[in-house]
């Protein structure tokens, strides 16, 4: 992975950056000890590390805004942080950057249930934000299987999606505002708590621009009622290729899941051997998803069991209790895992049309055997968005290598079935050298245009997104 | 072979507007427009003309050479139509498979005194959505993808045609509302909806601000209501899904409110405003924190119409002397719709000045020579 030489001019003068972000943010916002600074040498794509030349980490959208007109008047490239749970190298520092983490901006500042909506400081979790209005009956849609400990302005930067966001949609359809600090220190504010409000879209492209457009500090996102219940069912087939079709005659028929989800045979081992979840042993399973009253949840199981028998089913198993809806939900909660007691992974996420999946998965098995890989798929299928994880052996000279090859032509495959190399977890730097299998010239000069606008001087979270000799010149000047 | 005289052959009605309001053209092709707009000063880009806000002046652009669905996929709910395309053959395209656009695409010809047959494109410059956004989401949220021709007369793809996309910025949410400023839309892909089984509408007289406070309790149940609006002194919600369900939490939502009663409702009035088109008078459309709508009601003293819990509040102004804007500040925004020809005000309602330098600067990038609708978003 190729990233920019670090300016030398911006290393030599460190202590000097250093001794002005002081004078803004108190002693224990800012780490500028070598050994400390190591805490933020990358986010949960581990491959890539680098040391930042100092990481802050302010309380407040003033603070914030202090660090950043420093940062742009002394010319410092600065790399917004939440959590630090990017599988895409999101956060990744330079070793010429300001790591700017928000992380302590966690508190809630308004809950409107009249109005549907909570306020929060940018670097509040994903979970934490349902925590905080559970108990009235409301919840943050959105969930990303990081929720545990993803910020949402990390959701924000990459747009995250999750496993229920069939039904609900991703994070750019529940968020309604934000207050954010451009690269020069102005503040901002887009959106609020109403809906459409008329005018150019900017929370609309501020939403999974990857904190390359500005740093977050505040957000008003929709909260929802809860339902009342929620089941699964789970449905085993001999073919991946009666799965898919069983998934697109449940949507046409009306029937909206919260989830769809899927998984082939490999996984299903892998899932089996390390959970014990009790999956039948066949080529390829949905977990299906429904919720509403008891009633509400009889009459959808209804209809789907209905269209699932006439794909003969190996098995369609019911959920009779809450302990067979958990046992129905373990192995695929536990995939990401059983997959890594096998191996080292590498976790995908292209989308494709849902009508292309068994021609996908069949290629990507021929693939896997030319290669020498073994490949399991456990992905959103209602959606469809992928996971295919590819299993390598890390310690192995070349497996990285070839495993990330591999990687790139199943994401190449995605795009030439009429789908996208990323669905949920962002470009960041794994994709970024992809991006022009996706667009033309044309449709990456679109989007450099709004960098343009919103950070002129090119400081924020660089060498992200784009591929580095399209962006080389606008870095230079 | 007789090369066709100019003239000899029946008008076409869209040359008589032509004639009418200048210079027309009107590309079949992403080619051709791009042409058109390297070589063109200043453009009025036009869909069907049924929702313009303002009045512009310049050469029209009509995108009615750019039509028909190029792909619909009934089993992945995905279609992607050319931005000319009549909405209501997209609406009978869907409706052969039993779908729908599912976020309700509002019909203001009344309202604006416009004919004309509304695009796709349009609706999607307008990111203009009807009763069922509060359950659905926006236009822009069905919005899956989209094709457009910039002031530079680049053509330009972004998102695509799968539902869940993170792959570079977000262009598509940019176009959508951006009513032609950044560039011409050419094509556009939606997540589209099954229709449902049943739908009922509980209707309950009640005065506006007890009537929006129903709505928000109602909103905030776990029902799932697909309208929630209020007008002329009554106060409609509506349920859609499957038989049993529909039922199940009508029979809830009646526990939960009172004496509602199950009526057969016309919601196009409320998605159309119907009301208001035969009234003279400047018309705004108010987006607005739900729970504030009533007070802004009351202390303009207009008469509304609302919708989405009290989320979207029409006004009408018979004098267009009210300080609207004044009323909304610091809880939404208020546009003007349908102004008197004695208001100057702009249509949007003005930015802060931060997203002002913003929204100015992406114009300027995007059209750099400031050619597409100028004076329509201010």
């Amino acid at each position: 992975m190729q990233m920019p030489i670090p300016n030398a001019t911006i290393m030599s003068r460190k202590a000097a950056i250093c001794m002005r972000l002081a004078g803004v943010v108190p002693p224990d916002a800012l780490i500028t000890d070598p050994a400390e600074t190591r805490a933020y040498e990358c986010d949960a794509l581990t491959a890539y590390r680098c040391a930042p030349l100092a990481a802050v980490l302010p309380r407040s959208t003033a603070e914030v805004a202090a660090v950043l007109r420093i940062c742009h008047e002394e010319g410092v490239p600065v790399v917004p942080r939440g959590s630090g749970t990017s599988l895409a190298g999101g956060a990744l520092p330079t070793a010429d950057c300001v790591i700017l983490g928000v992380g302590r901006m966690n508190a809630v500042l308004e809950t409107d249930y009249d109005n549907r909506f909570i306020r929060v400081q940018s670097g509040r979790t994903n979970l934490s934000v349902t925590g905080a209005v559970e108990a009235d009956g409301f919840f943050y849609a959105p969930d990303p299987s990081s929720q545990l400990a993803c910020a949402i302005a990390g959701n924000i930067a990459m747009n995250s999606g999750g496993a229920h966001c069939l039904k609900y949609g991703v994070t750019t359809n529940n968020l309604l505002g934000v207050v954010m600090v451009l690269m020069d220190g102005t503040v901002v504010e887009l959106g609020g708590p109403w809906m459409d409000g008329g005018g150019i879209d900017l929370l609309g492209v501020v939403c999974g621009s990857e904190g390359q457009l500005g740093v977050v500090t505040e957000a008003t996102l929709r909260i929802l009622p809860k339902p009342e219940g929620a089941r699964p069912v789970l449905v085993g087939f001999d073919s991946n290729e009666v799965a898919g079709t069983c998934v697109s005659d449940i949507i046409k028929a009306g029937i909206l899941p919260v989830a769809i989800e899927f998984m082939d045979r490999p996984c299903i081992r892998a899932t089996e051997a390390f959970a014990k979840a009790g999956y039948p042993d066949c080529e390829a399973l949905l977990i299906i998803e429904v919720e509403g009253s008891q009633a509400e949840i009889a009459e959808q199981l209804e209809r789907i069991k209905a269209i699932a028998l006439t794909h003969n089913p190996v098995e369609f198993r019911e959920a009779a209790d809450e302990d067979q809806a958990r046992r129905i939900w373990l192995g695929r909660k536990s995939a990401f895992g059983a997959m890594g007691q096998i191996n080292d992974y590498m976790c995908l996420d292209g989308t494709i049309p849902v009508s292309s999946l068994p021609y996908v998965l069949r290629r990507i098995g021929e693939m896997s055997a030319e290669c020498g890989l073994d490949v399991g798929n456990v992905f959103h299928a209602g959606d469809g968005n992928m996971h295919p994880l590819i299993l390598f052996d890390a310690n192995k000279p070349g497996d990285l290598e070839r495993c990330e090859a591999f990687g790139a032509e199943i994401l190449k495959l995605c795009v030439e079935v009429g789908g996208c190399l990323t669905g949920e977890h962002g470009v960041g730097i794994e994709k970024r050298d992809l991006m022009k299998v996706q667009f033309a010239p044309e449709d990456l000069a679109a989007q450099l245009r709004v960098k343009d606008v919103f950070d002129p001087k090119w400081l924020l979270n660089p060498a992200k997104v784009f591929p580095l000799d399209v962006t080389a010149e606008r870095r230079a000047s | 072979m007789p090369v066709e005289a100019p003239g000899l052959s029946a008008p076409d009605p869209e040359d008589i507007f032509a004639s009418m309001k200048g210079e027309r053209m009107r590309p079949t092709s992403e080619a051709e427009l791009s042409v058109a707009i390297k070589a063109a000063r200043s453009l009025v880009v036009r869909g069907g003309g049924t929702r313009r806000a303002a009045a512009e002046a310049g050469e029209v652009l009509q995108t009615s050479g750019l039509t028909g669905v190029t792909l619909y996929e009934p089993g992945a709910l995905t279609l992607v139509a050319r931005a000319g395309t009549p909405v209501a053959e997209i609406g009978a395209a869907l409706a052969g498979e039993r779908q729908r656009l599912a976020f309700e695409v509002p019909d203001l010809r009344g309202l604006l005194a416009r004919e004309g047959i509304s695009t796709i494109g349009g609706v999607v410059a307008a990111n203009a959505s009807g009763p069922r956004r509060v359950q659905v989401g926006a236009c822009r949220d069905a919005l899956l993808g989209v094709r457009f021709v910039d002031g530079a007369g680049n053509i330009v793809k972004n998102g695509g045609r799968v539902m869940k996309n993170v792959t570079g910025y977000d262009l598509v949410k940019l176009m959508a509302g951006s009513c032609g400023s950044l560039g011409v839309i050419t094509e556009v892909a939606f997540k589209v909806q099954a229709l449902p089984e049943a739908e009922v509408t509980l209707v309950a007289e009640r005065g506006l601000p007890e009537g929006l406070a129903d709505l928000r309790r109602a909103l905030g149940s776990p029902f799932d209501i697909s309208g929630a609006a209020w007008l002329d002194g009554r106060a409609m919600i509506r349920i859609e899904g499957m038989a049993g369900s529909v039922a199940y939490r009508a029979d809830q939502l009646r526990a939960l409110l009172g004496d509602w009663q199950e009526l057969a409702a016309d919601w196009t009035a409320v998605r159309d405003v119907t009301p208001f088109a035969e009234r003279p008078g400047a018309v705004w459309r108010l987006a607005v924190k739900p729970s504030a709508a009533a007070g802004i009601v009351k202390a303009l003293g207009l008469e509304a119409i609302c919708d989405w819990g009290g989320g979207l509040v029409w006004l009408l102004d018979p004098e267009g002397e009210a300080d609207v804007r004044d009323a909304v500040q610091g809880l939404g925004t208020a546009t003007l719709l349908r102004a008197l020809p004695s208001q100057t005000l702009p249509v949007f309602h003005p930015e802060a000045a931060g997203v002002a330098a913003l929204t100015r600067a992406l114009r300027a990038h995007f059209d750099p020579r400031g050619i597409f609708n100028q004076g329509m978003m201010g």
